[in-house]
């Protein structure tokens, strides 16, 4: 057993995501506290690793690990932290986190605590606070035994307490990636053609409350008279009522708009990932206890459909 | 093909959820299923259709009212239901995944499908659990699926539409994020013509899992950062946001 603490980073095109760094600072805090090491865990050779403030950065070369491969990465890691028995590993609530920490729990008979908003220590104790049930609910959690898996949202923690330039040590896999049964084929890019969201200065968003396609025309018209573009939520897009390039999130794009006008958003922390750090967030939604309402500027617990109309009539 | 789609009854999040003690009052809320296994339930189906095969619908019987669910998974093209009776309202995705792995063990699945995660996971998502118990591959956040012969081709969603094709040898588990069509709609009349019809087959769960996590508390966030509430009628809040945004130059 060690007292260090594992950032499994998360590869992003040829860099790192934000919360990679994130993860870095705040294991920085943890293991001065448990008395170990940050350690930053590139899996892949394909990215300039010496990006980290951790104490020690360890890449894993091995050409199956070019690509993000969740099988390869998965046997890599479970060898790794196996041999290294880090108190504790953190990886992101990301794309690629998302297929590994559970997993790696099972493998490893250790506690894995997802949605991770914050971790602290108390009397040598990891607690672990989880942003749960859509962010409507915060669990403080005590992970027990010598090790803890933790996967951390986006945006927990700040960027630049991580950035640093710490050089990492390459290594080779612990062990044979032979006879993988998941292949890399390959990238798929953004679909074109569609306007920008991220380059709008205003967008009036829908979620799931607009109910139906035929609604979506009138997100249209409020947008149309404010000079804004209908953006969405992830359920509006995946029920076809709007293309992907309008999605707003996690699984979507990233925006900064001078207004953010929401409409039926309840606020998952998925959606908040894209947007909120916009400068104007205001709310509408018929739930007064819907999360957007901790973090929009303005709200009201209302009926979008009845205020839209309102405002079309004002405009 | 041997088509098995893992299912979770979670606590429904559009009323207020009820503490008790340090945990939430399972007795007092409503189950509703995973928005991802709808996604999860039409992709199997969509992968049916495409090559032939049976799916096989399972999952944990929590508070005995997972008929309802399966019926309606019936009804959208699933063609068995098989419910685990547990009567754990409070169980954790650790332990469902240990008894769906079990169950589903037996099935000599070819492919099994699983919502990319609950809102409940906090201990993971059952996924990546079960594949992790059966010891095959795991692919999470999948928007398309096609079958060909013995490999699964998928399409892993990263961040803003940049993705990843695999090509997995099966069996494997996907989570699913979304299906490749919008799911479909269940007429009541379908679905009440299949709860009279079909028969859910009933096991017991096998195999004992922790997640080994402690609950010192669970509460709504803490409004620190409220927003600043507009009152009055829908007309007054539309009134009151024009003049806020004209005041700010934004209409
Ligand atoms: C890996 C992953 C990635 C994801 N990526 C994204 C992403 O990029 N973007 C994203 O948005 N989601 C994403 N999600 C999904 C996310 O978890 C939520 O499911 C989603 O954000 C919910 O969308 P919503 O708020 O529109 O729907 P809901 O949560 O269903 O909320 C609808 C809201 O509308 C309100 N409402 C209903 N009727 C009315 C009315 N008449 N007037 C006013 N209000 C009304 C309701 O009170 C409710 O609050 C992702 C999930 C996963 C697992
Ligand atoms: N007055 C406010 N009321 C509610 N939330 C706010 C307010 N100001 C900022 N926020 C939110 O707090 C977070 C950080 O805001 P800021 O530091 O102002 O960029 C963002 O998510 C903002 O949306």
């Amino acid at each position: 057993m060690s007292n260090d603490v594992f950032v499994i980073t998360d590869p992003l095109d040829g860099e790192f995501s934000d919360v990679s760094f994130e993860m870095v600072g705040k294991a920085r805090e943890l293991a001065s506290a448990f008395g170990g090491q940050a350690v930053a865990v590139v899996v892949g050779a394909g990215a300039d690793a010496n990006v980290f403030a951790s104490d020690a950065t360890l890449q894993i070369d091995d050409p199956n690990l070019e690509q993000f491969n969740p099988e390869a990465y998965g046997k890599v890691i479970e060898a790794l932290v196996k041999e290294k028995s880090p108190r504790l590993v953190m990886f992101g609530w990301t794309a690629t986190g998302m297929d590994l920490a559970a997993w790696l729990s099972v493998r490893l008979g250790k506690p894995c605590v997802a949605y991770g908003r914050d971790l602290c220590i108390e009397n040598n104790e990891l607690v672990v606070t989880s942003q749960v049930y859509g962010g409507k609910m915060i669990a403080e959690i005590t992970p027990e035994g010598d090790m803890a898996i933790v996967a951390c949202l986006a945006g927990s923690f700040p960027v630049e307490a991580g950035q640093g330039s710490t050089t990492a040590t390459t290594i080779v896999s612990p062990i044979s990636l032979d006879g993988l049964k998941t292949k890399f084929v390959e990238a798929i890019q953004p679909a074109a053609g569609d306007v920008d969201i991220t380059a709008q200065a205003k967008l009036v968003s829908i979620g799931r409350g607009i109910g139906s396609k035929d609604n979506v025309e009138l997100a249209e018209e409020l947008a149309q008279k404010l000079g804004a573009t209908v953006s969405s939520s992830r359920p509006v897009v995946d029920a076809g009522w709007l293309p992907r390039t309008r999605q707003v999130g996690k699984s979507g794009l990233k925006v900064k708009p001078k207004l953010y006008l929401m409409l039926g958003i309840s606020g998952a922390p998925e959606h908040l990932e894209g947007m909120k750090s916009a400068e104007l967030i205001i709310a509408i939604n018929t739930d007064k206890k819907a999360p957007i309402f901790n973090v929009a500027h303005y709200g009201a617990t209302a009926d979008l459909f009845e205020v839209a109309e309102a405002m079309l009539e004002l405009l | 093909m041997n088509i098995v789609v893992a299912i979770k009854h979670i606590p429904s999040i559009a009323d207020d959820l009820p503490v008790k003690g340090n945990n939430i009052d399972f007795d007092s809320v409503d189950f509703v299923l995973n928005e991802f296994d709808e996604q999860s339930i039409e992709q199997a189906v969509l992968v049916k259709e495409a090559i032939g095969g049976t799916v096989t619908v399972v999952g944990v019987d929590l508070i005995g009212e997972l008929d309802s669910v399966l019926h309606l998974a019936l009804a959208k093209g699933a063609d068995k239901a098989v419910k685990i009776t547990a009567d754990e309202p409070g169980a954790d995705s650790h332990m469902q995944a240990k008894w769906l792995a079990e169950a589903i063990r037996g099935m000599s699945a070819d492919i099994i499908f699983a919502g990319v995660q609950a809102s409940n996971d906090l201990d993971g998502q059952i996924g990546p659990m079960i594949a992790a118990y059966l010891d095959i591959p795991y692919i999470g956040g999948v928007s398309s699926v096609e079958v060909t012969g013995n490999t699964a081709t998928v399409n892993k969603e990263f961040a803003g539409g940049f993705g990843a094709k695999y090509a997995v040898s099966l069996p494997m588990v996907v989570g699913v994020q979304a299906a490749s069509k919008p799911p479909r709609y269940a007429p009541i009349s379908k679905v009440r013509q299949v709860a009279q019809t079909v028969t859910i087959e009933k096991i017991a769960p096998t195999g004992d899992a922790n997640s080994g996590l402690t609950f010192r508390k669970i509460a709504p966030p803490a409004m620190t950062g409220h927003a600043e509430m507009i009152g009055g009628s829908s007309k007054e809040v539309a009134a009151k946001i024009v003049e806020l945004l004209k005041s700010k130059g934004l209409a």
